[in-house]
């Protein structure tokens, strides 16, 4: 399923200069965009999420997951993978700081839930959330889906 | 025995943990049904059960038990503090 829907272009490995949780998730939502999984207006509105409802996208220690509510502003169901080089705190109380960003689409309310399941297995699995830390390169990353 | 399971949205960390649950559940033998719902529509939804993140969590009123997770992709948390709960 991840190995399907997370294609290269949709993955950033080490990225660097980002110190703000926006930065993070425009960052991340810019790679939604450029894949042509969403239109510029979602990346605001997953803004407005974290604006609104705080920092509970940061799931687990050092993993966000930003989303938002599709408007007609999704075209597929879809999902980005950042590694920040340096990591940024979005003031969770527990699980900061972030390293590891998902930013997730979903076009009807229940159509990203296989994108979900295998991301709860993968982030599941402690073996392959330290993987996900370490991988080299996009090639490595694959292995791990 | 139905838990309901709550976030910002309803589609994002709360279906994640409403689908541990259930698997939770799988392995214990016990069928669990239930529903991924937003702040703004958990009130009034028959359940035996309310589960969430710590940060939405504690904005939940209910007279139901709620169970505040701090790690959602922790399994073994989610594990040990649902299974007090889990009935068939």
């Amino acid at each position: 399923m991840l190995k399907k829907i997370l294609t290269e272009d949709l993955v950033a490995l080490d990225v660097t200069g980002l110190t703000t949780p926006e930065d993070v998730i425009r960052y991340s939502g810019q790679l939604l965009v450029k894949a042509g999984k969403v239109q510029p207006s979602y990346v605001e509105k997953m803004l407005d999420a974290f604006h609104s409802l705080g920092p509970y996208i940061v799931m687990g220690p050092g993993i966000a997951m930003p989303h938002a509510h599709a408007e007609g502003d999704v075209s597929c169901p879809g999902i980005s993978f950042v590694r920040l080089k340096e990591p940024v705190v979005f003031g969770h109380p527990e699980n900061d700081p972030v390293v590891l960003v998902f930013a997730l689409a979903g076009k009807a309310h229940d159509d990203h839930i296989d994108i979900l399941q295998s991301l709860s297995e993968l982030l599941g699995d402690e073996e392959k959330q330290k993987a996900l830390t370490l991988v080299a390169d996009y090639q490595e990353l694959c292995k791990l889906f | 025995m139905r838990v309901v399971t709550i976030c910002g949205m309803g589609f994002g960390t709360s279906l994640m943990l409403l689908m541990s649950i259930q698997e939770i559940g799988r392995k214990h033998g016990i069928d669990i049904t239930g529903e991924a719902v937003d702040l703004g529509s958990y009130k009034g939804k028959p359940c035996d059960l309310i589960a969430a993140t710590s940060e939405i969590a504690r904005q939940v009123v209910s007279d139901k038990p709620v169970v505040f997770i701090e790690n959602l992709l922790n399994k073994k948390e989610i594990e040990e503090k649902i299974l007090p709960f889990l009935t068939k």
